[in-house]
């Protein structure tokens, strides 16, 4: 699938927790949204894509949520 | 007019719990203080004669046929309008009562034609039954002197007639207007003899305000008001109770039928939906169930070029089975999925699923609830526990202030909006908050206090300022909080919406409604005793459509407004079986009863049940099995009853990726657009043509039953039953009851129902051994998660802005006589209403592009472009266009983008940024989409040629 469009739909989860003021736990509500709703080859894709062409448009927060779903992948 | 005549008992029921003692014809009759004579009579198993009388409608007393004698009372007063008293002693059959009634009658019929050989009515008219009542033998007056019986017949609605010859002035047809519809449109004009009913300022009723939901043909007691399909057939011979299959209200009907052809659906007076009411599409729409467009025989091809070849129900199954196993051999397990459909049964949607978690032994399934209240069951499970609204359709009329927010219930939820109407009507408030001034903002007799006229996208700027105003004002239910609501959830939430950044006057400019406004509306609503929240899609259909809904269930909470009637949260669902497809698994991430797949101990009860395993893991949503069709990831789809290519954003990307995949197959009652990309048709079945269930918003799940023979043969379950047998997964169902077994056994919210219970009437989930009659109003005394949970609602400004370029908004919604992508409305009279979408666009707007109504306009946005004519009108603001989306030409999705809510990927349909200027020719989609679709219509005729060869 399109890593742009999957760093979208990151960016776009993302701003929704970063109501959150920790980081981290806004970073781990990201990385549970997209576990609970995501398939997982998409999940693996934009880990991939991130590490293949950076960070890109990727938001701080989406980048956090990546790392972390990287570490669990 | 209908065939329950007998069974009314003549005006309404009364709500009162004290009951009254009298003696009616000698018998005791107990009946609630407020009840009608009439009424008393009638349930003491009497009947006294009346005309202008009927139970949906308040007692009026004109037709003097209803007389009685009371004792110590003078003179003969009509049953209708006099109310029992205790102790009353009633006689309804006396001499002198006797000899008034065939001289009341005789007046009527010395003005009455006297054709009732020949009366479409014939045997199904009141007044007939009344003149044999009373026993009136002769008429003295003859028929020579001054009458009506000449009038002329109005047969401008393409559904009834009004034959004013046969009108008894009785203004029951004037009553149901007003008070079952809520319209208006009929009036007495004249006065005396000269008395006749008036469409409108005397027009015809195609030119009026009517709109023709049939409360005046149902009402009246005579041939007056007539089914055109009732005079064409004649009279039903009998009659199926089922349930409509276009909106989310659900309504009963029964549909009356002659032979196998269903002659007319009459709204069913024990419905708990509808409450014996029904608009234009219910009533009236179904000629599509049988019209000439119907796909009757499956079909298969290699290509999309390729002619139509049809075959048998095996040949067309083994085929497309063949192909999804080569696809998955070639592609892997997970490259072909499935879509079910809100259109289709419960046990239907059930199956699609099963099969797909079985058969394909994937979570490739998705629903189109995808694109409309996917953020519903997100919003509302986070918040309060459960995917579905908290209400009956009946609380409406316990409402003190009523907030409708994205939704334009006259239009979308016809038989709701007139039950919110009459609620206003008794002196309800009302708050819309709506971009768009929808009829509900100003009507007749109804008028909304506050309309928080906002930019299109600042749906959570509006409900974040709403509820700054009530927890800064102190206006909040402390109570209900501490007492039902997550303590450490609500403070957090507390340092985020007492900030000034969320107040009125700091969220005027991004949202264009004044502060004052803001602050008025929010007072009312927290301040009255109950406050109900309605809402559709003009809250999900944004990229922050789950925010919106977390932050509708936030201010229902912060209120109190919850567990009781008149309150709560309510979610317009907009076809007929949505929440009972998202009630059936149909979401890749979840089993049936919204259980997710992670959850080991649901998942080893389907895996027994089944005799699978089930891949833990989500499957593809729609708009991620289209991204992967692009890349080769997915490579079939099993589509029922759905039509992503019009109903779903981006038409272009939608249909490229329906053309990039080897295998689609598309069951449905016609050739939609996404059958024009398919492989292999099997031909759907119509909710008159096979047993099940549908779940309407209200959670009602109700039966739908058989009236006539599937046209192709197979009820939709049954082909799918086939499928999963050709695919190596054996289904060995022989009636959909034996599903809804299944469901029962598997889901906790539905372990009490079964069809034996149905038959008794239609229950509302959760229905189990804690609620075994079903439960109207959810979270009564707690949340199912235990503590109501607040969640912060940041306002996100959509990534779609106005330009230079794109200066102004595009929004969309639907009409009154259309539904949805328009299948089956479009091939129905209601055409005569609505025959092409057009865009609305204000007058300033539209003078400074040199616009004018009916000119045709080029709408263009960043996906794309389409043309369509113009209406100016203010119903529309400044800055905002509108469109509708009923016609597969207009191309409203070739201009959405591919912008969607975070947390469900519902697509933005309400924000496009377009630019509108006067054009003289479609674009290129639309030549191309005539051009393919000429095509298609081809490829299908010559499928029909060669078969006759």
């Amino acid at each position: 699938m399109d890593g742009a469009q999957l760093v979208r739909m990151i960016n776009d989860i993302s701003n929704f927790f970063n109501s959150e003021k920790d980081q981290e736990i806004a970073a781990a509500g990201v990385v549970g949204h997209i576990t609970k709703f995501w398939n997982p080859r998409m999940r693996k894709q934009l880990v991939e894509h991130v590490e293949k062409s950076g960070a890109g448009d990727l938001s701080d927060l989406g980048q956090l949520a990546v790392h972390k779903l990287g570490q669990t992948n | 007019m209908s065939t329950t005549v007998w069974r009314d008992l003549g005006t309404p029921e009364s709500p009162a719990e004290k009951f009254l003692d009298l003696v009616v014809d000698g018998l005791p009759v107990s009946v609630p203080e407020g009840t009608s004579v009439l009424r008393a009579a009638s349930e003491a198993g009497l009947s006294i004669p009346k005309l202008c009388a009927t139970e949906s409608l308040e007692a009026f007393g004109s037709c003097r046929l209803c007389l009685v004698q009371i004792e110590g009372r003078r003179g003969y007063p009509a049953s209708c309008t006099t109310p029992v008293e205790s102790g009353m002693v009633v006689r309804t059959q006396t001499d002198k009562l006797a000899k008034i009634r065939r001289e009341v009658m005789e007046l009527y019929i010395s003005d009455h034609p006297l054709d009732c050989l020949t009366c479409s009515a014939n045997g199904d008219c009141e007044l007939q039954d009344m003149a044999g009542v009373v026993g009136l033998r002769e008429v003295r007056y003859g028929m020579s002197g001054e009458n009506h019986l000449e009038a002329k017949k109005d047969e401008s609605n393409p559904y009834f007639t009004f034959d004013a010859s046969k009108c008894i002035v009785c203004s029951r047809c004037v009553r149901a207007c007003e008070e079952t519809q809520g319209t208006f449109a009929l009036t007495i004009d004249g006065r005396g003899f000269g008395s006749t009913v008036s469409a409108g300022q005397k027009e015809s009723f195609l030119d009026s305000e009517c709109v023709s939901c049939g409360a005046c043909v149902s009402a009246c007691p005579t041939a007056t008001l007539m089914e055109k399909s009732v005079i064409e057939q004649g009279v039903p011979e009998r009659s199926v109770k089922t349930t409509c299959a276009y909106c989310g209200v659900g309504c009963s009907f029964k549909a009356e039928v002659k032979g196998n052809d269903v002659v007319r659906m009459v709204p069913d007076s024990d419905g708990k939906a509808n409450r014996g009411h029904s608009c234009v599409k219910g009533r009236f729409a179904f000629g599509y169930a049988t019209h000439k467009d119907r796909i009757t025989k499956p079909m298969i091809r290699d290509k999309i070029t390729d002619p139509w070849k049809e075959v048998s129900w095996d040949e067309a199954v083994a085929y497309a089975a063949s192909q999804f196993k080569m696809i998955q051999k070639k592609y892997g397990k997970t490259a072909v999925g499935g879509i079910t459909s809100s259109r289709c049964t419960n046990e239907e949607t059930y199956l699609v699923q099963k099969l797909i978690r079985t058969a394909f032994g994937n979570n490739n399934v998705d629903t189109c609830a995808r694109v409309c209240h996917s953020p519903t069951g997100y919003g509302l499970k986070t918040t309060l526990g459960e995917s579905a609204g908290t209400q009956d359709f009946d609380s409406v009329m316990h409402t003190d202030v009523a907030i409708v927010i994205g939704a334009n219930p006259t239009d979308g939820h016809p038989v709701f909006a007139s039950r919110l109407k009459k609620r206003l009507r008794q002196g309800a408030k009302l708050i819309v908050v709506d971009p768009r001034k929808i009829d509900l903002v100003d009507g007749p007799h109804v008028k909304a206090s506050h309309h928080l006229k906002l930019m299109p996208g600042t749906n959570v700027a509006i409900v974040n300022s709403v509820a700054h105003v009530i927890y800064t004002e102190k206006l909040h239910d402390s109570e209900f909080i501490k007492e039902r609501c997550d303590a450490a959830q609500f403070d957090k939430w507390v340092s985020f919406i007492a900030e000034d950044r969320n107040s009125p006057e700091e969220l005027e400019a991004i949202t264009g409604v004044p502060a004052n406004e803001v602050r008025e509306a929010a007072r009312l609503y927290a301040s009255c005793k109950n406050g109900a929240i309605y809402y559709g899609l003009g809250v999900t259909e944004h990229s922050q459509g789950s925010t919106m809904v977390l932050g509708i269930a936030n201010l229902a909470m912060l209120t109190g407004n919850i567990g009781r009637p008149g309150v709560g949260v309510n979610p317009l669902r907009g076809q007929n079986n949505v929440q009972g497809a998202c009630d059936m698994g149909s979401f890749p991430h979840e089993l049936p009863g919204y259980r997710h797949l992670s959850d080991s101990v649901t998942r080893e009860l389907f895996e027994k049940e089944w005799n699978v395993s089930i891949d833990p893991e989500p499957g593809f949503r729609i708009p991620n099995m289209l991204d992967a069709a692009h890349s080769d990831e997915f490579m079939g789809i099993y589509v029922q009853g759905e039509d992503i290519a019009q109903s779903d954003p981006n038409t272009q990307h939608v249909t490229s990726a329906l053309e990039a995949m080897e295998c689609v197959v598309v069951q449905d009652i016609f050739l939609n657009e996404t059958a024009k990309y398919a492989h292999v048709i099997l031909p759907g079945a119509s909710f008159l043509e096979k047993d099940g269930t549908f779940t309407n918003a209200e959670r009602r799940i109700s039966r739908i039953r058989k009236v006539m023979e599937p046209l192709a043969g197979k009820a939709d379950w049954e082909a799918t039953v086939m499928l999963s047998n050709a695919l190596g997964y054996q289904m060995d169902y022989t009636h959909p009851s034996q599903i809804m077994d299944e469901i029962a056994r598997l889901t906790p919210t539905f372990t009490g129902v079964n069809y034996e219970k149905l038959d008794e009437g239609s229950i509302q989930w959760p229905c189990n051994d804690e609620a075994p009659d079903g439960t109207p109003i959810m979270h009564t005394s707690e949340f199912v998660i235990g503590k109501g949970r607040f969640v912060i609602t940041e306002y996100v400004p959509t990534s779609e802005r106005t330009t230079r370029k794109f200066p102004l908004i595009l929004t969309t919604g639907r009409i009154l006589s259309q539904y949805n992508v328009g299948a089956q409305t479009r091939r129905t009279d209601n055409v005569t209403w609505h025959d092409e979408d057009r865009l609305e666009i204000h007058p300033s707007d539209a003078e400074l592009r040199g616009v004018k109504s009916d000119d045709w306009v080029g709408i263009r946005s960043r996906a794309g472009e389409t043309v369509l004519r113009a209406y100016v009108t203010d119903r529309v603001q400044p800055g905002v266009v509108y469109t509708t989306f009923h016609f597969p030409e207009s191309g409203a999705n070739v201009i959405t983008t591919d912008n969607s809510d975070w947390a469900t990927n519902c697509p933005e349909f309400k924000v496009t940024a377009v630019q509108v200027e006067p054009v003289t020719q479609p674009t290129e989609w639309q030549k191309q989409f005539q051009q393919f679709n000429e095509q298609q219509l081809d490829l299908l005729a010559q499928a029909a040629e060669s078969e006759r060869v």
